[in-house]
């Protein structure tokens, strides 16, 4: 691709043609604020909080839809952008409540970035919220509806990238909202709860049902690990507090998933806590499994084999392994069979 | 194998930039959820879809050609567009020529297989069939992505070898954006057979019967001398349960009871056995049978690494302490064989992974610092290697790529008058295998928490079936209740249910019939007939 010569903030440099201003200001180290821009989108353009004065323009631009040119002489930092930013942010704020102290987004919230960052600390246009949480059956997504700022990530990113179409912007004016078609349940509409809408909102207006009230953003620990459904094998981060996994939530640019998951990766972690969970070794006696110490357990079960392999040889035992267990724990079962036990009778279920 | 070993010859990453794919026996948007969203990219893109599945599924009402096929008959379909493509002279005579071996019994094979001959049985318009192989063959970036809906026959193997054959005919192999993609059906199947749960492999797919081989590991682990003889597969390891001479099974992870077919036959290999160990999170259909449970722990809980579809080697990591007085797997295993008498004495899984890396060459370059922030794709040989984002570039694993000329076989069980209709099993979005896991998950009950079977419209008219009615589903070994869902996603003639459920297992139904080689179980075929309750 064709390179082109641009000058950003006084300085001159070289990026590919076809790159937005955003997209070449970014790999030059300069960062402009967006709102509604999602690498994993097309660009959109509609908060302009990403302006920028562009020489020869009379009106500024919004960089993550204008495309560079040659020559291009690009200011993202000038008092007229500063105060155009400023403006954009009064007003998203200016119907949007600012109860940021019970918010579960509060910490990881795009708005209140920018509205600490310009210094935005009361709006102009002050007007009270009403509408509030959606009664929603669904337990896995909550909407806000006074919290969104109609962005359009959720919408575009369940018609573009899931291309399941089941949300959409609904109503209009004032009264416009995001939410299904006749703004039925999720549960009634073409909706397959992946909860990509969830990771593509900036702000607070779309969050998992499951965390509310479980832990502010700086408390969770954020470990990043594979799912453990399907051989995708998209990389997530478990939040913790208090050594329990509070949400499952996903990252941009992670490999091979780029941020997308499924129901099950997002939404399917509560295994994990469950109350049917195994907790303690059990040996059948008289048909009834009793609860016993790791070391009879271990006794019992090393002097059966012991007992099976003298009598009949070691091929008289199978071990099985898991495709649900790691590799390390594959490596050691097989190993188990083969130098413990003495026989290559190890195999998996299905190997699908 | 036709090429070396049964992986994904190419990445999730590339899918986005083919021209062509060919999806067969595949529905990725339900089983495998994020490889649909880098399939809907190219989709976006405008690449063409070729769709053969039974069923009208996400991507078969998107696709460009859809090939409705009767279960069953991949072979035949195949067969049928490698002789169009042989006969129009579309084949990759360059790459056939320098690269494979074979190759003139697979031309005499598919000679006569015209797509007319076979249109019938495999139920597809012939033209279709034409145009399908037209396209694939003509285009550059053309990859093929199958799973189960090939794999679980009685024929899965040859499947599978002669979707390599088309591949290998027009010279789709060894290059970016194209290739034969299984796509693993749990999170880390790969890994467990790259890590040697096989009878006949060591890890790294390293044959057993290999002596340099064993005395290799014979050196690495400490041990006189390891057994000769390949092991038993696991059906193979129950029907001998059966007969009193398996006496102990040790199953980590694993729900047989759920996963196979016939669990009769299973639960009266269990009960015959003298010792069951099951190493599980939860009390499932398995354990209940056992003598000793182990409670291990979840991924949540533990160190380690899965390998995906794409042959990547990831970081699993420990978020939280084990819940109660649960163990990780890992350990557990390490204890137990050290109380047996030979010490295991690994601090992590660290060590663990470094003894792997230690005798498995492919795997000699991935270490825990390497795959800190991305996994490394095996074949990854030494620590500067950058990991292989496809196979075969210039060569096959095996040297030159190998035509294996393959008969269809039809199905163990075909339809009849007392049971008219075949029965496919599969995969939902919602669940996952047994379901041990997603049921206990409440927005998931929530949306789905109940068996269901598709029925086509006109044979549920013809049976008087409504829609989200309970109806009977019999075969020759048992029968199950489900709801009918009556709609057009299904063939006329073809039922397909999920098998996520325990109180109303379609393993129940399905037959216990397997391919030769790999052992999977027949799950896509057998004949069933439905009835009101
Ligand atoms: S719900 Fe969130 S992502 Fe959707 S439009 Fe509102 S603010 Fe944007
Ligand atoms: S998030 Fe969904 S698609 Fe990704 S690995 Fe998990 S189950 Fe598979
Ligand atoms: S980020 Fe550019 S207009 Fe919203």
């Amino acid at each position: 691709m064709a390179k082109l010569t641009i000058n950003i903030n006084g300085k001159n440099c070289r990026a590919e043609e076809d790159m937005t201003i955003l997209w070449a200001a970014n790999t030059l180290g300069i960062s402009i604020p967006t709102l509604c821009h999602e690498i994993r989108l097309k660009p959109f353009g509609a908060c302009r909080v990403c302006v920028v004065e562009v020489q020869g323009e009379s009106t500024l631009m919004p960089s993550c839809v204008t495309k560079i040119k040659d020559g291009m002489v690009i200011r993202t930092d000038t008092e007229r952008v500063l105060n155009a930013r400023k403006a954009v942010i009064e007003l998203l704020l200016s119907n949007h409540p600012v109860d940021c102290m019970t918010c579960d987004a509060c910490g990881d919230c795009r708005l209140q970035d920018l509205a600490h960052e310009y210094g935005v600390r009361e709006s102009r246009f002050f007007t009270k919220p009403e509408k509030g949480v959606k009664d929603d059956r669904n337990c896995m997504i909550k909407f806000d509806h006074d919290k969104c700022i109609l962005c359009g990530r959720c919408v575009r990113i369940c018609n573009e990238v899931q291309q399941d179409k089941a949300i959409d912007f609904i109503g209009r004016g004032y009264e416009m909202s995001i939410g299904p078609a006749f703004n039925d349940s999720l549960l009634d509409s073409s909706c397959v709860l992946c909860g990509q809408c969830v990771s593509a909102c900036p702000v607070g207006a779309l969050t998992e049902k499951q965390a509310v009230g479980k832990g502010r953003d700086w408390e969770l620990k954020k470990v990043q690990t594979v799912c453990s459904y399907c051989g995708v094998g998209c990389n997530l981060f478990l939040n913790v507090k208090d050594n329990k996994v509070v949400k499952t939530t996903s990252q941009v640019g992670t490999i091979p998933n780029d941020g997308n998951l499924c129901i099950k990766g997002r939404f399917g972690n509560d295994m994990i806590h469950h109350k049917d969970r195994l907790t303690e070794p059990l040996i059948k006696k008289n048909g009834k499994f009793e609860e016993v110490t790791w070391d009879e357990a271990y006794s019992f079960v090393a002097d059966k084999l012991k007992k099976i392999k003298d009598e009949n040889g070691p091929d008289s035992i199978t071990c099985v392994g898991s495709s649900r267990c790691t590799n390390e724990e594959n490596y050691l079962i097989q190993k188990f069979a083969r130098a413990v036990i003495g026989t290559n009778n190890v195999d998996e279920c299905a190997r699908t | 194998m036709s090429f070396g070993s049964g992986a994904m010859t190419n990445s999730i990453g590339e899918i986005k930039n083919c021209d062509v794919l060919f999806i067969i026996g595949s529905n990725p948007t339900e089983a495998h959820p994020v490889i649909g969203v880098e399939m809907k990219k190219a989709l976006k893109k405008g690449a063409t879809f070729i769709v053969a599945d039974p069923r009208k599924i996400w991507f078969a009402r998107h696709a460009d050609i859809h090939l409705q096929l009767n279960p069953g008959t991949d072979i035949l379909l195949v067969s049928a567009m490698m002789n169009v493509i042989l006969s129009e002279g579309l084949e990759d005579k360059k790459f056939i020529e320098e690269r494979t071996e074979g190759f003139d019994e697979v031309k005499e094979l598919v000679k006569d297989i015209t797509p007319e001959s076979v249109a019938e049985r495999v139920g597809v318009d012939a033209e279709d069939i034409r145009k399908a192989a037209r396209i694939y063959a003509t285009t550059e970036k053309a990859g093929i992505f199958y799973t189960l809906g090939i794999t679980e026959h009685i024929c899965g193997t040859d499947n599978v070898r002669t979707l390599a054959n088309l591949a290998m005919i027009t010279g789709h192999m060894g290059k970016p954006n194209a290739g034969v993609n299984p796509l693993r059906g749990q999170n880390n199947v790969q890994g467990a057979c790259d890590m040697g749960s096989d009878p006949g492999k060591y890890p790294g797919y390293q044959p057993i019967t290999d002596q340099k081989n064993r005395e290799k590991f014979e050196k690495a682990w400490n041990v006189k001398k390891l057994p000769e003889e390949a092991g038993t597969m696991l059906p193979k390891g129950f029907d001998l349960a059966v007969e009193g001479k398996m006496k102990a099974f040790y199953i980590m992870g694993q729900d047989p009871m759920m996963s196979e077919p016939n669990i009769d036959h299973i639960k009266v290999a269990l009960d015959t056995a003298e010792l069951v160990v099951v190493q599980d999170i939860f009390m499932t259909e398995t354990a209940k049978l056992a003598d000793v449970v182990l409670p291990g722990t979840t991924f949540a809980e533990k160190d380690g690494t899965f390998t995906n579809s794409e042959r990547r080697v990831q970081r699993v990591r420990k978020a939280i302490d084990p819940i109660g007085n649960t163990r990780p797997d890992w350990k557990i295993i390490c204890e137990l064989a050290t109380k047996i008498g030979y010490p295991m004495d690994f601090p992590s899984p660290k060590e663990v992974w470094d003894e792997v890396a230690s005798v498995a060459p492919n795997f000699a370059g991935i270490n825990y610092g390497r795959i800190e922030k991305v996994g490394l794709q095996w074949p990854c040989t030494d620590t500067e290697h950058p990991g292989t984002k496809f196979l075969h570039a210039g060569k096959f694993t095996r040297g030159l790529g190998k035509f294996h000329a393959l008969p269809h076989r039809e199905p163990a069980e075909l339809p009849d008058n007392e049971y008219p209709l075949v029965l496919s099993t599969g995969r939902t979005l919602y669940h996952y295998n047994a379901a041990t896991m997603t049921r206990r998950s409440e927005g998931i009950v929530q949306k789905s928490d109940e068996a269901f079977i598709e029925v086509n419209k006109k044979d549920a008219d013809n049976l008087g079936i409504n829609n989200d009615e309970i109806i009977r589903v019999i075969t020759k070994r048992g029968n199950i209740k489900a709801r009918a869902i009556v709609a057009t996603k299904a063939k006329e003639g073809i039922v397909w249910m999920p098998f996520h459920f325990v109180e109303n297992s379609a393993n129940k139904l399905t037959i216990q019939a397997y391919d030769n080689i790999t052992m999977t179980a027949e799950y896509k075929v057998c004949s069933v007939r439905i009835e009101k309750v």
